[in-house]
Formats: structure tokens, C-alpha cells, sequence
């Protein structure tokens, strides 16, 4: 085993993707205390150029027709060849679409221990935050190759680009043949009626709103201070709102002058859709949710108790 | 006619204030609510709408904890045609790696065509258990999935990216698959139908034979974070705080 450390760049439609870039900010991180290099390991077809960026010390790069978009299999095969082959101290990956279905399958591939949900690598530490953000979690680098899956929280994207672009080294795929998963392409989102992500007065709602009939509420709210009304996945997976006014990881990132987040508990992949706002107001009766760890002001109170006098007092301000 | 095995897991309730033990190294299990993993509960969804689009047949699996037999009776009522709780020393050392090297067990008698589970749990320090089922039964494996639909041995399924964006991919079966959200938000079901499968249904327990947690993390420490960065809170009775916000309104230029 060597020192270096191993970062699995994901990109998607010709794209780098943001947590790469954070992610290799936290493999600098470890590579302080291991000693070793940041090598970024980039697969892809003709897709050399988007090495670029990256702020690594070298790309390990394989081209590969199978490697043109991401699939998990042609991923998972190919990077076990590498880790197998190089004994890196550890690799890491984005806990995205992309990551985590090649980090756990390899965690049991190759028998290698598995860290998950990183935000923070600092001092050899690893710091995970589970439980809805709720609970943190530190652990160490293992005897062995450690994999690692990292979340937004801890390190600026920017810290992990690069104006000058890093060395490329070609290295082979192994055989890509009977594939098991293929893609046959994609369907982009239909757009919403708002683009959220250009709103500069977002009122969000979550599942303490409890029922469908309540978002009126929230849209009365919106009307008066000139906003747009968004949420989280569960209003989203319950149908009570479209997928365009998603905010958070699998949805839209968004960064408005204002974001009134109502019944929210600010899990990680909400918060990483939202933590840019200029000024965030949380109303939640629980005194612990994440979400008043990132805003800016923080109401703890029954939302259907404040709403009445809330909206009374927002048209009074609105016509006087 | 599909077989298809959900495999679910009770997960920490993040609405309840939560403790870590005296160790510091792990949840205070004593005072946890469990709740049904939200992910897993869309994998049964997923798992009952194929089923009732295709003839299938439903397994669900589930580890014994709190709560867990009042779970796996709801998903009888919904459609679930077998219950299997996994019974064994789950205190401690259940991380995701010994749980999946059981369930990849308790799945593979049943020679399931397609295995579902949530994408993550609250709880997963070392990673999802999909993905280590899959591997240890050797089966592909795709996460983040938002619709299935089975076509003779092949599954195609949409892959959710950031944005809405969605890859269509095609997968052999057998396969597992990481559910985000199935096609139908989880569907209610009427406490008599419950108590009803209480009464008629029956729960298989299934020990465990070995917990192996080998390829799990060892947390040194875990605690609560550190209230560091604080919102400033508004205090006062609703007419008082309703008169901050809109202060506060007024300032981030939305009046
Ligand atoms: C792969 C993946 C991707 C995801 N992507 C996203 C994403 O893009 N966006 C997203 O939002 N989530 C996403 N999630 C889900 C995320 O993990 C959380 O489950 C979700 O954000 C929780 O939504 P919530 O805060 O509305 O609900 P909960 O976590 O249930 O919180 C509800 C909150 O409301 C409070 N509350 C209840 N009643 C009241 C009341 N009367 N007054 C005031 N407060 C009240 C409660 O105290 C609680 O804090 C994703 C999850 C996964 C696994
Ligand atoms: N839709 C559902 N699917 C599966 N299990 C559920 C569902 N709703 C509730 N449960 C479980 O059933 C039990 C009773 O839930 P409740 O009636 O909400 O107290 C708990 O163990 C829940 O986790």
C-alpha cells in the first residue's frame, strides 16, 4: 500500500460535477497527514480535457467507449482493477448517484473497509454526519485501502479547482464486456412553470406542513412577500408538488436574498440545495433540528400557531 | 411472473430528540423510537405496484427490532405476500455490512428476480445495504431509482441525477436496485387491515446464523454537533415573533 490518495471524478453530459471538486479539496485534506499525493482518477471517452480543472497532482485516466457516461458496472469493474493494482491509502468518492452505487459494492468486492457521508477529513479525523445531521460520527483511516464517500458541508468546491491543469497519466480499462447495466439514455426535466433557482424570495415548506390543504398557507405567505413557493423531497414524493420547485441534492440549488424554511429539518441533502441563501429564517418546534445550525435566524414554534398572526402582520406591512 | 424480496429495515425516528451512550461511541438504543426507513417504505411501494402490475410475488425481510412485526404486518396488508424477520445478537456489531451478508441469506432461497431496499438509511455509517446484497449475491447493482419496469429478464429503471435529471438504464436480472422514491407515494392503509393480518398473517423468524461486521466502520466517537454556528433565535409569544419576522422581512427586502 502506498500514501496517495484517490479521488473518482464524476461528470455527467460533459460536465465535472460540484462535489468532485469538494471532494478533492477533502483528499488534500488527508493527504497532509498521510504523506502521500492527490491523484484524481477520471474515466470517461475523449473526455481528457475535463481534467483541466482539477486540482490534483495527477489524473489517472482511462478511455473507454463503455466509460462515455456513467454506469455502475463498467465504473465498479474498472476502478477494482485500479485499487487492486495501485493499493492507493485511500479513495474517495462523492456520495452521489455516481459514488455511492461503486463505493459499497467495491467496500464488499474487495473486502475494503467503508467510511460514508464524510464531511470532513481533517487531522486523519474522518467526520461523517448521519442521522439527518443529527449525529456526527468520527472514524480513522484503516490498516487497509479505505474507501470513503463524501457529502457537501465541510469544503468549498473551489478549493479543489485548479488554473493550471494537473498532468495526465493513460491507464487501461479492464475488459468491458457483458455488461449488466447499460444506459440508453436520458430524459431531461420538464420545466416548472418558475425557475426556483433564479427566485430571490423562496418559501419553503416541509413535511411539518403535514398536509396538502396547508400549502395554501404558504402560497397566501408567498403572495404577500413576493415569493415563489419550493420544499423538500418528501412534499415533492408525495406529489403535492412538482419536481421543478425540488430543492436540495436531487433537485435545484438555490440561492435567493430570502428563504423562509417552514417545518424543515435541514437534512444534508436538503441543506446542500440551500445553505448559500443570504438570509435564512427556519420555523421548526424542535430545538435540535439541523436546520437552525445553518440559518441565519431561528424560530422555535409551532408553525400553525405563528402563521395566523404571521400572515396578519405581513398584509399589514405589505398595505401600510 | 416476477419474484421480487424488499428488504427493509426500522431506522431511528430523527423527529425524537436522540442520545448517544455512555461509551460515546454509538446511539443510546434505550430511548430510540424506530420508524420504518422512509426509502425502504418506497421500495415496498415499488415493490407492491410491479407486483400488481405483473403478477409478482412480494418478500419482505426486515431485522427484529422494536416495532418491526407491527411494520411487517402493515406491509401484508398492502400486498406482501411472505414476512421474514431476521432474528440474531443485533445490539451490537449490526452495522450495514453484517445486516447485508444476512439479508443476501435470508434472499437467496427465494431466488428473487429483482431485490428492493431504500437508497440509504439515517443510520448507514458504511455505506447502503443495497449495494453490499448485491455484491454478495452477485447481482449488478444501481442506486438512486425512481421507476421500474420489468421487461422479460430485464429491468429498465430511471436513475435519478441532481436537477431532475434521469438516466434510463437497462439492467439484467437478477438484479438490486437502490429505490429513491417509488412510482406512487407509499400507500395509507387502514389500521383494521392491519390488525386483520395480525390476526390470519404469519411472520417467518429466521435466526441468524453468524454476524460478520468485517468491511464495517468503527466509530471512535459520536455526539451531537456543536451548536457552533447557531441561528440567532427569536424569542416572544406568536404576535411578538410575527412582528420580528416581519422586521427581519422587511430588511432581506421581501416587503
Ligand atoms: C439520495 C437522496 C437524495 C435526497 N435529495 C433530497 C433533496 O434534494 N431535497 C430534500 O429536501 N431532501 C432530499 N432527500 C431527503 C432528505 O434526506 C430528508 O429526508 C428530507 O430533506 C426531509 O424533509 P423534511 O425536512 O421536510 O422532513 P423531516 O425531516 O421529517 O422534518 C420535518 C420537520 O418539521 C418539523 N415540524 C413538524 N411539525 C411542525 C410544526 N407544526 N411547526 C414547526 N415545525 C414542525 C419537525 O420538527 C421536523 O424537524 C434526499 C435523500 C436521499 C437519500
Ligand atoms: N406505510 C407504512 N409502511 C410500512 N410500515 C409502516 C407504514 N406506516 C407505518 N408503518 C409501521 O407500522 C408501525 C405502526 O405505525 P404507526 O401506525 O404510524 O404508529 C410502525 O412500526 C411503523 O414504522
Amino acid at each position: 500500500m502506498n500514501q496517495d490518495i484517490y479521488v473518482i471524478i464524476e461528470h455527467l453530459q460533459g460536465q465535472v460535477a460540484d462535489i468532485s471538486y469538494i471532494t478533492l479539496a477533502a483528499a488534500r485534506d488527508l493527504a497532509q497527514e498521510t504523506g502521500g499525493k492527490v491523484l484524481g482518477v477520471l474515466l470517461g471517452q475523449n473526455a481528457q480535457e475535463l481534467a483541466s480543472t482539477l486540482a490534483a497532482d495527477s489524473i489517472l485516466y482511462a478511455d473507454h467507449p463503455a466509460l462515455a457516461e456513467f454506469t455502475s458496472d463498467a465504473y465498479q469493474k474498472t476502478v477494482a482493477s485500479l485499487i487492486g493494482e495501485n493499493e492507493p491509502r485511500a479513495v474517495l468518492f462523492g456520495n452521489t448517484s455516481i459514488g455511492a452505487d461503486v463505493a459499497s459494492v467495491l467496500s464488499a468486492r474487495l473486502s475494503l473497509p467503508l467510511v460514508s457521508s464524510c464531511v470532513k477529513t481533517s487531522g486523519g479525523k474522518l467526520t461523517s454526519q448521519i442521522c439527518g445531521g443529527k449525529i456526527m460520527a468520527e472514524s480513522e483511516l484503516a490498516e487497509t485501502t479505505t474507501l470513503i464517500t463524501v457529502i457537501p458541508g465541510g469544503y468549498k468546491p473551489e478549493s479543489g479547482q485548479s488554473e493550471t491543469a494537473p498532468e495526465v497519466i493513460l491507464f487501461d480499462a479492464p475488459a468491458l464486456d457483458d455488461l449488466r447495466v447499460t444506459l440508453k439514455g436520458y430524459i431531461e426535466p420538464e420545466a416548472g412553470d418558475v425557475d426556483i433557482s433564479k427566485e430571490s424570495i423562496l418559501i419553503a415548506i416541509g413535511r411539518g406542513i403535514q398536509t396538502e390543504d396547508n400549502i395554501e398557507l404558504a402560497e397566501e405567505l408567498a403572495k404577500f412577500l413576493g415569493g415563489t413557493v419550493c420544499s423538500s423531497r418528501p412534499i415533492v414524493d408525495q406529489g403535492w408538488l412538482p419536481t421543478s420547485r425540488l430543492v436540495g441534492k436531487s433537485g435545484q440549488t438555490v440561492k435567493p436574498k430570502l428563504y423562509l424554511a417552514l417545518g424543515i429539518s435541514g437534512a444534508p441533502e436538503h441543506v446542500e440545495g440551500m445553505a448559500e441563501s443570504e438570509v435564512i429564517v427556519a420555523v421548526n418546534m424542535d430545538p435540535n433540528a439541523p436546520i437552525f445550525d445553518i440559518a441565519t435566524y431561528g424560530v422555535e414554534f409551532d408553525f400553525f400557531d405563528l402563521i395566523d398572526p404571521l400572515l396578519e402582520q405581513v398584509e399589514e406591512a405589505k398595505e401600510g | 411472473m416476477a419474484k421480487i424480496v424488499a428488504i427493509v429495515k426500522m431506522v431511528p425516528d430523527l423527529v425524537e430528540e436522540l442520545e448517544i451512550n455512555e461509551a460515546g461511541t454509538g446511539l443510546d438504543r434505550d430511548w430510540l423510537r424506530l420508524i420504518i426507513n422512509e426509502f425502504d417504505n418506497h421500495a415496498i411501494e415499488q415493490a407492491i405496484l410491479l407486483k400488481e402490475r405483473d403478477a409478482g410475488e412480494v418478500t419482505v425481510i426486515a431485522p427484529d427490532a422494536e416495532g418491526v412485526e407491527d411494520m411487517l404486518f402493515t406491509t401484508a396488508a398492502k400486498g406482501a405476500d411472505r414476512m421474514i424477520k431476521l432474528a440474531g445478537d443485533l445490539e451490537e456489531g449490526a452495522n450495514n455490512h453484517a445486516l447485508a451478508r444476512a439479508f443476501a441469506e435470508a434472499a437467496k432461497p427465494y431466488q428473487p428476480d429483482l431485490i428492493l431496499t431504500g437508497v440509504q438509511a439515517n443510520d448507514d455509517l458504511d455505506g447502503p445495504v443495497g449495494p453490499l446484497v448485491a455484491e454478495y449475491l452477485g447481482m449488478p447493482y444501481v442506486g438512486y431509482i425512481s421507476g421500474v419496469t420489468i421487461e422479460g429478464n430485464k429491468a429498465i429503471v430511471r436513475k435519478e441525477y441532481p436537477g431532475g435529471l434521469i438516466g434510463e438504464m437497462e439492467v439484467t436480472l437478477p438484479a438490486v436496485l437502490g429505490i429513491q422514491a417509488g412510482e406512487e407515494p407509499p400507500r395509507y392503509v387502514a389500521i383494521s387491515k392491519v390488525r386483520q393480518m395480525m390476526k390470519t398473517a404469519e411472520i417467518d423468524e429466521q435466526e441468524i446464523s453468524e454476524l460478520n461486521p468485517n468491511g464495517g466502520v468503527i466509530a471512535k466517537r459520536m455526539y451531537l454537533p456543536e451548536a457552533a454556528k447557531r441561528a440567532e433565535m427569536i424569542e416572544g409569544d406568536e404576535e411578538e415573533i410575527a412582528a420580528k419576522l416581519v422586521a427581519i422581512f422587511k430588511k432581506a427586502g421581501a416587503l
